[in-house]
């Protein structure tokens, strides 16, 4: 069964954000289902969804590993569960 | 599969507009704790509540990281004290000593607040719940975390006049003792008609004797929320404006619900209810009265409040009981005074006055809350107000309560600071006309009759 998580990314746009994100995750086993971008209120948005059932690392490791990367690149990164997404959205 | 908008909208409900869980709670029962040694419950109920609410915080911490949704506060209810220490306690002190072992139990597990130091006392006081209100103001003063609620009336029994009088009292001795602190204390008693079983906020939640061992309550918040959507349709019909809240409170309560679920599945105790309350914080946009000023009031209190707070509390109700089944508790709109801003704007601006608040309860999921009123507001007025708000559960078979914050020393044009989530609030002036002749008859209202509805 997949695992799916949903990693969001929001702040300035720069050269690179995507590749060293997806490098993260190719390196930790983490499968990128599905990318998406947009500009809200002149903010660089991106949304991946990805499968974390074949990861080498812990949610909560990715999630932390995330969080430190975005703060390197100058944006904010966050790991969520999908579930929360499907529930509010879905019927 | 989600789309991107819908995640940017999630995460700026709370990044932006204070959308969180309020509380999960879990309810204890605490009936098989029960021994006519007093030593005994105390150790028994100690080590029920240690065991079965351990992992209470770890899961509360799991949940908010694996879905990135704030959860606020964890709190426990357990079976009214009365019921579970009536056999061992002789004297309102040896209550008290309970009420000290649910404080240190609650700051084992990291529960925030412990509710169920209360009495069920809607038609008649045994012996046990006597002592155990007469308790409240040394147990409430004596421990941090412990809540106490007193359900005095109900629509099947009508009002118990002889507690109403009685906690016109001990809400002024609880006052009395905590007035070095804004008479604080008073905040963690409230009272009920038709108080619910399963309701998962404080400082009314308890555990009802018709509830199983252990349950998961989640209450979930959103005033932000609602208010945020309800900008988009300014000048827009009611049924726009109805739809717009009903799409909302469903969004919320969803989240509420995986929550709930999730809960319970990681602390392996069943799912209870949800709890749909609108709940305000004094952090700014997190206001049910904004939300009313939003729909097209100048201030709360102002002519049309009562219907636009109806409709309101409808509508979150409607959109709610579609995203979970299990709805119960409170499930409305609470409107406090001192915990939501825009009210204390409404009553710093003179919009609002008590006996508009009383009005609004009637509308709404509970009554008069985090009201403070002058110190030397006499016992018998506090009664009186008491017994409306009861009278008005009564009659419209609804739950209603009082909070009321009698600040000792201090007079309407002052203000009292509560701290934290629970605000400030300016004093409100109280009707100086005297009910004591009424209050001091002894006895019980009757239950109202229950045909010739007109």
């Amino acid at each position: 069964m997949e695992n799916k998580v949903i990693i969001t990314v929001v702040g300035k746009d720069t050269v690179g954000i995507i590749a060293r994100i997806c490098t993260y995750l190719a390196d930790n086993g983490v499968n990128v289902l599905d990318i998406s971008q947009t500009i809200v209120q002149g903010f660089f948005n991106m949304m991946m969804i990805v499968d974390i059932t074949k990861a080498s690392r812990s949610f909560g490791d990715i999630q932390k590993d995330l969080e430190t990367l975005g703060e390197e690149i100058g944006v904010q990164v966050k790991a969520q569960k999908e579930e929360i997404f499907q529930k509010m959205h879905r019927l | 599969m989600v789309n991107i908008n819908e995640v940017i909208e999630t995460n700026k409900m709370v990044e932006e507009q204070t959308l969180d869980v309020r509380t999960i709670t879990i309810g204890i029962s605490l009936l098989e704790c029960i021994d006519s040694d007093l030593n005994k419950v105390n150790e028994n109920v100690y080590n029920r509540i240690t065991t079965v609410a351990k992992d209470l915080d770890k899961v509360a911490m799991e949940i908010e990281r694996d879905y990135g949704i704030p959860i606020v506060n964890r709190r426990i209810s357990v079976t009214p004290i009365a019921l579970v220490g009536g056999a061992a306690c002789k004297k309102p002190e040896d209550f008290v000593t309970l009420a000290h072992t649910l404080d240190k139990a609650a700051a084992a597990v990291g529960a925030n607040l412990i509710g169920g130091y209360s009495a069920l006392v809607s038609k008649g006081m045994t012996t046990a719940d006597e002592m155990l209100i007469r308790s409240i103001p040394q147990a409430l003063c004596e421990t941090e975390r412990v809540c106490s609620s007193v359900n005095l009336a109900s629509t099947k029994t009508g009002i118990n006049m002889d507690a109403v009088r009685l906690m016109g009292d001990i809400l002024l001795q609880v006052a009395d003792r905590s007035k070095d602190r804004d008479s604080v204390d008073c905040m963690k008693l409230v009272v009920f008609c038709n108080a619910p079983d399963d309701n998962p906020f404080m400082a009314g939640a308890f555990h009802g004797v018709t509830e199983a061992d252990a349950i998961i309550n989640v209450g979930v918040s959103g005033p932000g929320v609602v208010k945020r959507a309800l900008e988009q349709v300014r000048g827009e019909s009611f049924e726009v404006l109805c739809e717009t809240i009903k799409k909302t409170a469903f969004k919320v309560t969803r989240v509420g619900q995986l929550v709930a679920q999730e809960a319970s599945k990681r602390l392996g105790i069943p799912f209870g209810i949800i709890d749909l309350s609108l709940a305000p914080t004094p952090a700014v946009g997190d206001s049910v009265a904004d939300i009313l000023c939003e729909i097209g009031l100048e201030y709360a209190g102002a002519p049309g409040t009562t219907a636009a707070l109806a409709m309101l509390n409808d509508q979150v109700k409607k959109g709610g009981v579609m995203a979970s089944s299990y709805v119960g508790g409170l499930s409305g709109a609470f409107i406090p005074v001192s915990e939501d801003q825009g009210m204390i704007n409404s009553v710093e601006a003179g919009a609002i006055t008590l006996e508009k608040l009383e009005a609004m309860t009637c509308v709404c999921s509970v009554g008069l809350d985090m009201i403070a009123i002058p110190g030397d507001t006499p016992a018998t007025t506090i009664s009186g107000m008491i017994a409306d708000e009861m009278a008005l559960g009564m009659v419209n078979q609804k739950t209603t309560a009082a909070r009321l914050i009698p600040v000792i020393g201090k007079g309407v044009g002052d203000t009292v600071e509560f701290g934290g989530l629970f605000g400030y609030a300016p004093i409100m002036p109280v009707n100086k006309f005297s009910c004591a002749d009424f209050i001091n008859r002894q006895g019980r209202i009757p239950a109202p009759i229950h045909s010739f509805k007109n």
